[in-house]
Formats: C-alpha cells, sequence, structure tokens
C-alpha cells in the first residue's frame, strides 16, 4: 500500500475530535448485500451429490456470505463506536480532504472508451488514446508533446512485447500495416 | 548438498548469454518501474507480469527475479529523494534516509541501501536454499486437513494483524473469499456466482484483481489528490561511502538481515513490521542515538536491509507450502499458477529444475542490480523528474496492456477498472488490501482441501482436524482470535478492582 502524499503534520490529535465517518455505512450495506446475493446464487445451484464429494459445491458460499452479514453487522457496531479505518502506512484515512471526482470520473471514461474500442481499433490506436486522454484529463498542456509520447509508446510496447515477446496484444484495423 | 547441487545446476541453466540478457533486462526495467512515485515492489512486479506471458517458464522466472529485485530497490531510491515510501515496508527507510537527503548526503543513503539490501539479499537467498527444503520435508508429511488448517491461519492472521482494524481485515479477506468462489466449481463444474457471464466461467484473474487494486487505484487516488506543489527532490551527487559509513553500516546491515528473514517467512508479520523492528533496534543500540531522526545512516541500513531479508524469507512459506506471505509473495504465486504451477511441498519434486533456476536468478539479479544500477542511480533519478499526467496516463496505459495480455479479452479491462473503484474505496475507508488478495488466491485452494478431507472421512464432520500439525495450529488460532477478548476482560478486570481499592 502506498502513501501518495508525504505523511503531512496533520495527525496531531485529530483523531480525538473528528465526528463519526458515516459513509462507512456503505461499506456494511454492501458488505451485507454481498452476502445475500452469495448465499441467493448458492441455493439455486442445482443439488447434486457424488460420492467422491460428499458435500458439494453449496455450503462454503453459504458460509461465506453469513459470515459478511454477521460481520456487516459488527462493521456497523464499530462504525456507530467512533471506528474508523487507518491505512497501513499509520496514515489516518482522512475523509475531509478534498476529492477531485471530475478527473476520476473523466479517467474512467477514458478507461472504458479503451476498453470498447480495442479489440477494433487495436492496441497501437486505443492505448495511444488512453494515454492522451488521461494526460490530458490530468492536466497536460503540451498538446503535441504528449500526442507524440502516447504514439510513440503504444507502438514501442506493441512492437517490443507483442511482436518481440508474443505478448497478445491486437493489431486491428492497422492488421498488416503494422 | 544435493540442494547445493541443485543450485549449481539453477546457475549452470542461467549462465548463457540469451538468459543474462532477461535477467538484465528484468532488472532494469523492475527499477525504472520501481522508482516511480508511488509504485513499489508488489506494484511494479504486478504491472511487469504480464510481459512475460510470451516467454517460457525458466525465461519468465529469470526475468521475474530480476524485476523482484529491481522493483525492490527502486521504491527504496524514491523513499530516499521523495520522501514518498513505495509501500508500508519502505515508510521506515524515509525516516532517516530522507532526512539524510536533506542534509546533503543522498549518495550515502543510496549506497548503504544498495549494498545493505544486496548483503541482506545474498545471505537471506542463502537461507533460503537451506530452510526451503527443509520446510518441504516437514510439509510433505501434512495432510489436508493440516493444509486446511495452515489456509485458515493465514487467513485469520493476515486479516487481523496486518493493519490496526480486525474488522476491516476480515472484510476484506470475505470479499477476496467471495471473489475467489467465482466461476466453475472445480469438483462438480457447476457454476457460482457468475450470473450467465461466459467470461467469469474461469473466474476472475488474480493478475486482473491485483494490478486493478494497487496499480489503476494507485493512479486514480493520486490524480484525485494531486492538486500543486511539486515534491521536492534533492541533488544526489556522487553515490559513495566513505570509511565511517561502511563501519555504521555493517552492523545494522548484519541485524537486519537476521531480523527480516524469519519474521519475512511467518504470515502477516510483512515487511513493515520487521522494517520497524530493525529501526528500532538499530535506535536502541546505536552510538549516535542524538542522529536519529535527523539522518542516521543505521536507520536506513538497517530497514533496507530487513525489508530485502524478509522479501526473501517470505519466498520459503511461497514455495514450501504455496502461502503467500505478503503482497509481493501473493504476486509471484499467482505467476506461478499462470504458469499452471502450484506452489507447495510437491513443486521442488515436480519442477525441480525451474525452482533452483528462480532462486539461482534471485542470486543473480540481486548481483546484476548492484553492480549496474549503483553508477547507474543518477539516471533513475531522472525518471523520478517525469510530470504528474504523464506518470499517471503511463500507469492506466501498461496496466491496461497487461490486463488485456492476460486473456486477451476486453472484458478484462472491465474488471480492471472496477478493481481499481474498489481499491479506491478500500482506501478511502481505511480497509486493508492484502487479506482480499490472499482471499482470491488461496480461498479455492482452502476450499479444495477441506472437501478433500471430507472425502476421505466420507463426508463425516471429524475428518477436517487431522493430526497433531492441525491441532497446534488451531490452538495459535484460537489465541489470535480471543486476543482481543483477554485484554477486554483484563481491562475491565482491573478497571473493577481500581472501584474496589477506592
Amino acid at each position: 500500500m502506498t502513501r501518495a502524499e508525504s505523511t503531512e503534520q496533520r495527525q496531531d490529535g485529530r483523531a480525538a475530535r473528528t465526528p463519526r465517518d458515516r459513509a462507512q455505512y456503505w461499506v456494511c450495506a454492501f458488505l451485507a448485500l454481498l452476502g445475500v446475493l452469495v448465499i441467493v446464487d448458492a441455493s439455486q445451484i442445482p443439488a447434486f451429490t457424488a460420492s467422491n464429494d460428499p458435500i458439494g459445491p453449496k455450503p462454503v458460499p453459504i458460509i461465506l456470505g453469513a459470515l459478511c452479514i454477521v460481520l456487516a453487522a459488527f462493521y456497523a457496531l464499530d462504525v456507530a463506536r467512533g471506528g474508523r479505518g487507518e491505512a497501513e502506512g499509520g496514515e489516518a484515512a482522512d475523509p475531509d480532504a478534498g476529492f477531485d471526482w471530475r478527473t476520476i470520473g473523466l479517467l474512467c471514461a477514458v478507461f472504458i472508451a479503451n476498453a470498447l474500442v480495442i479489440d477494433w481499433l487495436g492496441w497501437v490506436i486505443a492505448g495511444s488514446l488512453l494515454f492522451y486522454g488521461s494526460a490530458l484529463i490530468l492536466g497536460s498542456k503540451r498538446y503535441v508533446l504528449a500526442l507524440a509520447a502516447a504514439v510513440a509508446l503504444s507502438l514501442a510496447t506493441f512492437y517490443g512485447f507483442a511482436i518481440g515477446m508474443g505478448v497478445g496484444l491486437p493489431a486491428g484495423v492497422l492488421q498488416g500495416i503494422l | 548438498m544435493d540442494n547445493l547441487n541443485a543450485l549449481l545446476e539453477g546457475f549452470a541453466s542461467i549462465l548463457t548469454p540469451g538468459n543474462l540478457l532477461i535477467a538484465l533486462i528484468g532488472v532494469t526495467v523492475g527499477t525504472a518501474v520501481g522508482v516511480l512515485p508511488g509504485l513499489g515492489p508488489a506494484m511494479t512486479i504486478a504491472l511487469l507480469l504480464p510481459i512475460t506471458y510470451g516467454m517460457e517458464p525458466t525465461q519468465a522466472f529469470i526475468m521475474f527475479a530480476g524485476i523482484f529485485y529491481g522493483g525492490m530497490y527502486g521504491g527504496s531510491t524514491t523513499s530516499i529523494l521523495l520522501n514518498t515510501p513505495g509501500q508500508a515496508s519502505s515508510a521506515v527507510t524515509v525516516l532517516e534516509g530522507f532526512k539524510m537527503a536533506k542534509n546533503g548526503r543522498a549518495g550515502q543513503a543510496l549506497a548503504t541501501a544498495a549494498i545493505g539490501s544486496f548483503v541482506a539479499g545474498t545471505i537471506a537467498t542463502l537461507a533460503l536454499v537451506f530452510v526451503t527444503p527443509a520446510t518441504v520435508a516437514f510439509a510433505i508429511s501434512l495432510g489436508a486437513p493440516d493444509y486446511l488448517a495452515i489456509m485458515l491461519l493465514a487467513f485469520v492472521a493476515t486479516a487481523s494483524v496486518l493493519g490496526s482494524s480486525r474488522i476491516r481485515g476480515f472484510t476484506s479477506l470475505l470479499v477476496g473469499l467471495v471473489i475467489g468462489v467465482v466461476g466453475i466449481d472445480a469438483v462438480t463444474g457447476q457454476q457460482r456466482l457468475t450470473y450467465g457471464v461466459p467470461q467469469l466461467a474461469d473466474g476472475l484473474d488474480i493478475v486482473v484483481v491485483t494490478v486493478g487494486l494497487f496499480a489503476v487505484c494507485e493512479a486514480l487516488w493520486l490524480a484525485g489528490r494531486a492538486r500543486g506543489g511539486r515534491d521536492e527532490l534533492f541533488p544526489v551527487g556522487r553515490v559513495w561511502m566513505g570509511r565511517k559509513d561502511w563501519k555504521r553500516s555493517l552492523g545494522p546491515w548484519m541485524r537486519g538481515t537476521a531480523i527480516g528473514f524469519p519474521f519475512g517467512a511467518i504470515p502477516a508479520g510483512g515487511a513493515d513490521f520487521t522494517t520497524f523492528l530493525s529501526y528500532i533496534t538499530e535506535r536502541r543500540v546505536s552510538k549516535h542515538k542524538d542522529e536519529f531522526g535527523k539522518g542516521a545512516i543505521e536507520g536506513v541500513a538497517g530497514p533496507e536491509a530487513a525489508n530485502n531479508a524478509s522479501a526473501a524469507g517470505a519466498l520459503v512459506p511461497m514455495l514450501a507450502l504455496g502461502l503467500p506471505v505478503n503482497a509481493t509473495a501473493a504476486i509471484m504465486l499467482a505467476a506461478f499458477q499462470s504458469y499452471g504451477i502450484q506452489p507447495g511441498p510437491l513443486l521442488f519434486e515436480r519442477e525441480s529444475a525451474l525452482v533452483w533456476t528462480l532462486i539461482a536468478s534471485l542470486f543473480i539479479g540481486n548481483l546484476l542490480l548492484l553492480v549496474l544500477n549503483l553508477p547507474l542511480i543518477p539516471i533513475w533519478v531522472k525518471l523520478l523528474r517525469i510530470p504528474k499526467p504523464y506518470l499517471f496516463a503511463g500507469i492506466l496505459f501498461f496496466a491496461s496492456m497487461g490486463a488485456y495480455a492476460v486473456n486477451a479479452q476486453p472484458f478484462d479491462l472491465f474488471v480492471l477498472l472496477v478493481f481499481g473503484l474498489v481499491g479506491l474505496a478500500m482506501r478511502r475507508f481505511g480497509i486493508p488490501v492484502l487479506p482480499l488478495i490472499v482471499g482470491v488466491i488461496l480461498g479455492p485452494i482452502a476450499e479444495r482441501q477441506a472437501r478433500m478431507s471430507l472425502q476421505l472421512s466420507g463426508g463425516d464432520l471429524s475428518g477436517l482436524v487431522g493430526g497433531p500439525v492441525s491441532w497446534a495450529i488451531y490452538g495459535i488460532l484460537a489465541v489470535i482470535l480471543a486476543w482481543p477478548l483477554v485484554m477486554l476482560a483484563r481491562r475491565r478486570l482491573s478497571r473493577h478492582r481500581e472501584t474496589v481499592d477506592a
């Protein structure tokens, strides 16, 4: 787990003052929902008994689902008592710090676009678009340089990995040209 | 003696120009990626794993060993120069290393880290050569119920020791176990949690999950927070140590190795624990206590040695039992699995040549790293100056490339993004990632062991408990689980006594 930003001087005594982190209830809800889904799915597996497998595929997911629901309850209790997560590096998770959701959303959009067109346009074009798009979203102002870097990187990875080392990257519409 | 012979054979199979070149590429690429801010060794390996897919297993593992050490070495460079530890295990290096860089002693800090890593890596790999076969000899006597017990111990230990909150650890673990259930049941062939999606029939690929949780999550997290402010970067100067630095580093290297190797091999000890232990030890025994906190070289030498030694130590349970104890070992295990090789006691029998080649390449990679990279540090440092937009765009680019290459299907890119976002949420809520990964990898194996145990007993639940080994492990398990209750009871009791006394 990494700490991006340095361990800034904002840890002193804030744990005592900060209000309850209510967003954590979403995690409990997710966990409980996951438990229900797993149990429902497991119960729909047709009965199957074989001499070489006395318990079959059902019990494990049912146990896991039940544990999920139990844990969700404990988690909710912990949140209600003011519990909050602490990152591995020792830095407190900081819900107050602003988070740039717009950038994240745009990056996801570029990412999805890449997934949609990669088989059609091929890695060289799709990968270039992914790199170029991400770089612009993240604030690169040097448009030509970024584009050149994107194309160079895609071509280099395609020739180096796909052709050189046999990694499976698609050529797409450029099949036969590259 | 057999081991040494096997090891020599391993060396013999590496020492061809082609394989040495592969090792060299591995070390170089590993360092190059590892040195990038925010990318720790585990992430480096996960990102670079797919580039080995086109290779023969032997070549792939030679490159892998290079990436392994290169990534760790790159990570310590970042911690010293940029005050951004690549992962928790290098967090301790920052304490003194960054201070040294501030005092204009970056070159010495980098040198003691590099040489210390080499010394510790070599000693620890030697220890690995002797300890692993002994562990295998023990492991071979174990039956399915014992394995089940070991896996359960690994689950509980990773979930409850790492991180501060057990509830969050177990949450992560359970999600991982559920992910492990997805796909066709290996015994009966029935689909579980696939919802009719054909791409899910083979389960979720652990490499895609890991790259999403580590690399994509990291890029998104940094992208969401990076605003203004360039990181301070100190000049390196000459990477070199004087007599006094050597004298002060030697002890910490040895102590770091001694601490790192055994604790690295224990589930859930993890590298961050060993580096911290080494740091505290050095601070206690140092003759320069006043320098700690201001850039004491011992505080870099010890933890860096401990870090490398524990990485080698973590390979003991990984190779002998198929048990990953830290994120790096978990991804190594995934790499084995992607070649259809299951680490465990039978590994040394079935794939003997491959394992010894891997161990031999650990030695070679370690040496190449020292010989080639020590003079090249100034060049690596230039990578630290890559502007953030290109850096994050590059991480997303390589992550997508790797995830696509696993199965050549765009579906995996969506999985990758989903896990990137899951990782983001986990980080926001302070939920550790390692238990999830351990759950995904070990969950299916544990289920298989449980079902095998029951097969042998004809469905009788008593079949789940085997010989003395499993009893001992369940004993340890009970202690770990009951520990907070004991502490709670003691606190209550002492409070009760106070009120009675008053």
